[in-house]
């Protein structure tokens, strides 16, 4: 009789199992299309940005002329009774920001991949790279601050007719935003220069410095120019620290010591004031951030051709 | 007869070496450029901040005078946007560094997501501003909600978390999952139960690296419209809100020069988060550090 009781309880727990895996087998088969659901979320995130700016871009040109938006070299959008929309000056603000930008961080960012890839000892690798981490995760709103209250009264030291907005000081807090990414990219491109070619170089009786100059570069240069080209871009990007220390008055010409405007301050300025939805103002920062957008998009996809193209294979 | 002039080229090779000395100076020099500005940085910092950092500082809200600016609510607000951030963009990157590492067939649609990925990593995050605004405030009509806010900020890290998983997943050795499929567990079983436990440290690093980047970024909130004076709390998710970047952010922009030290001290506070972030992360790599 007990034997019995056990035998049944036995079939019975069986069942369940068999149950119990029939539901596994199920779970099995819906896992992989819900995973692709939260994959398809960063397609659909590009696709949202895509169409969000050409719907709202579109709706800006029917209120104003896309020849003015690209021919007019005055921008002028809070003026009441004749506003003016060209890019153009806000083009110029961005792109002398992000000269500055490059003077300053592509020779100080080679200079230190150089440093760690070819001169630096391991120990000294272990101090430097966290180091450089670290700058690289600073937020660049504390950059803008930064720039504002001590680069700013420092280069004005120096150059007394600098204004307190101008496009040096940001643009030199830009650059140094910047090194770490190009150091630790160009860094990554000179290590994976195998030692065998270096080791020719210093065979032929080369010093450290002309096989890094004539060997080890040449051979890195795709990873470089990729590293460069992909700073460039964040650079162009970056908003906070012009923001706070670059002031907002779009300029068409080339003098650093004056206020600027450069694109994403110009969102800034007008996500921060009261243009009303619906203005013309309100869709002005969506074809302003296309131009943006297309801008970085385009460097971004020139950094992966230069990587993938003039890659040399070892 | 002498082929090689002796005296030139050793004229030709101290010449050579002292420009690899300059240069090896330079090269140096440069680095410690680096450090220097950091060292600056964070010593302006403190020097300006210090002496408002108080209880007070802590207990108050924002304020038109700058001796009663206080950090409470932009505080507390970092924090509802990081409860909020953390689980959608981790659950979201997870489970796409999943599929694309055990479930996705080499095919056109995979390489097009891989590739959809790294050119989201690049795009400006002043852009995602401009879909959040559009998406989560306007057409969803969150207005400027945490929700809204934490939203687009998942989107602007979700790159980082999905690579970085990748990273990790990719780095669990075939012979783990040899072993468990060995054992009879599906493949689910043995990603829930190998794969993932085996890939903790490098995920959570990764993550918390990503979080990072957005409790200190500005840019897109400020388009999404999260106000920068706020007197409040806010008691659900649907509720405005400023955080700790934008409340930094309007007193570094006020002319008066006090908010400058007002400014610095939320920036010692910002800071003091990234470095207990940063330390977790190193914390966990350190201590479930995989040995295979």
């Amino acid at each position: 009789m007990e034997q019995k009781q056990q035998e049944t309880s036995l079939v019975r727990r069986l069942i369940h199992e068999k149950k119990q895996k029939g539901k596994n087998y199920k779970f099995e088969k819906i896992v992989p299309y819900l995973l692709l659901a939260a994959a398809v979320v960063s397609v659909l995130t590009t696709i949202g940005i895509v169409v969000t700016l050409i719907f709202e871009t579109y709706e800006f040109f029917t209120r104003v002329s896309i020849v003015e938006f690209f021919t007019s070299r005055e921008w002028y959008p809070f003026s009441a009774s004749d506003p003016s929309y060209g890019v153009m000056p806000l083009i110029v603000g961005t792109l002398k920001v992000t000269l500055i930008a490059s003077i300053v961080a592509i020779p100080i960012g080679l200079a230190v991949a150089i440093f760690l890839s070819e001169y630096a000892s391991d120990k000294t690798r272990r101090i430097v790279k966290p180091i450089l981490e670290v700058l690289a995760g600073v937020p660049t709103i504390v950059y803008g601050f930064f720039a504002l209250t001590f680069v700013t009264p420092l280069l004005r030291e120096i150059f007394p007719s600098l204004e307190i907005f101008n496009a040096l000081s940001p643009g030199i807090v830009i650059g140094i935003m910047i090194i770490p990414m190009i150091a630790s990219l160009s860094e990554d491109a000179l290590v994976a220069v195998p030692n065998s070619i270096r080791e020719g170089a210093y065979a032929l009786g080369a010093t450290k410095l002309e096989t890094t100059f004539k060997v080890i570069l040449p051979a890195a240069i795709s990873g470089i120019m990729a590293a460069i080209i992909l700073a460039l871009s964040r650079a162009i990007g970056e908003t906070m620290i012009v923001s706070v220390a670059a002031g907002a008055t779009p300029s068409m010409g080339w003098d650093v010591t004056s206020s600027i405007q450069t694109m994403t301050s110009y969102i800034v300025q007008v996500s921060t004031g009261d243009a009303g939805f619906g203005s013309t103002i309100y869709y002005s920062i969506y074809a302003v951030g296309m131009t943006l957008f297309v801008f970085t998009l385009s460097m971004n996809l020139l950094a992966q051709y230069i990587s993938r193209k003039f890659r040399e294979e070892y | 007869m002498n082929l090689i002039n002796k005296n030139s080229v050793i004229q030709r090779m101290n010449s050579r070496l002292r420009k690899n000395n300059i240069f090896k100076v330079l090269f140096f020099a440069a680095t410690i450029f680096c450090m220097l500005i950091l060292g600056i940085l964070i010593y302006r910092v403190f020097s300006q901040g210090l002496s408002h950092l108080n209880i007070d500082f802590f207990q108050n809200y924002a304020s038109r005078r700058p001796e009663n600016a206080g950090i409470k609510a932009a505080l507390i607000g970092s924090i509802w946007l990081m409860a909020v951030t953390a689980p959608v963009s981790i659950v979201l990157g997870v489970s796409t560094a999943i599929y694309l590492e055990e479930y996705a067939k080499v095919n056109k649609f995979t390489s097009f997501i891989k590739v959809n990925i790294s050119n989201l990593a690049g795009v400006p995050s002043i852009v995602f501003g401009l879909l959040g605004l559009t998406i989560f405030v306007r057409a969803l009509e969150l207005n400027r909600s945490v929700l809204a806010a934490a939203l687009t900020m998942s989107l602007l890290v979700l790159p980082v978390i999905i690579v970085s998983s990748q990273e990790a997943i990719r780095a669990v050795p075939k012979s783990l999952r040899e072993a468990s499929y060995g054992m009879g567990a599906t493949k689910w079983q043995t990603i829930v139960r190998v794969v993932l436990p085996a890939a903790i440290p490098g995920i959570a690093t990764g993550a918390i690296l990503a979080l990072s980047r957005a409790i200190g970024e500005t840019a897109p909130l400020v388009v999404v419209g999260i106000p920068m004076f706020v007197a409040f709390l806010p008691k659900t998710v649907f509720d405005t809100f400023t955080v700790l970047p934008m409340q930094i952010y309007n007193w570094t922009s006020r002319p008066q020069e006090a908010f400058q030290y007002v400014a610095a001290a939320g920036i010692i506070v910002l800071l003091a988060l990234l470095i207990i972030m940063n330390a977790v992360a190193v914390y966990i790599r350190n201590k479930f550090q995989n040995r295979y």
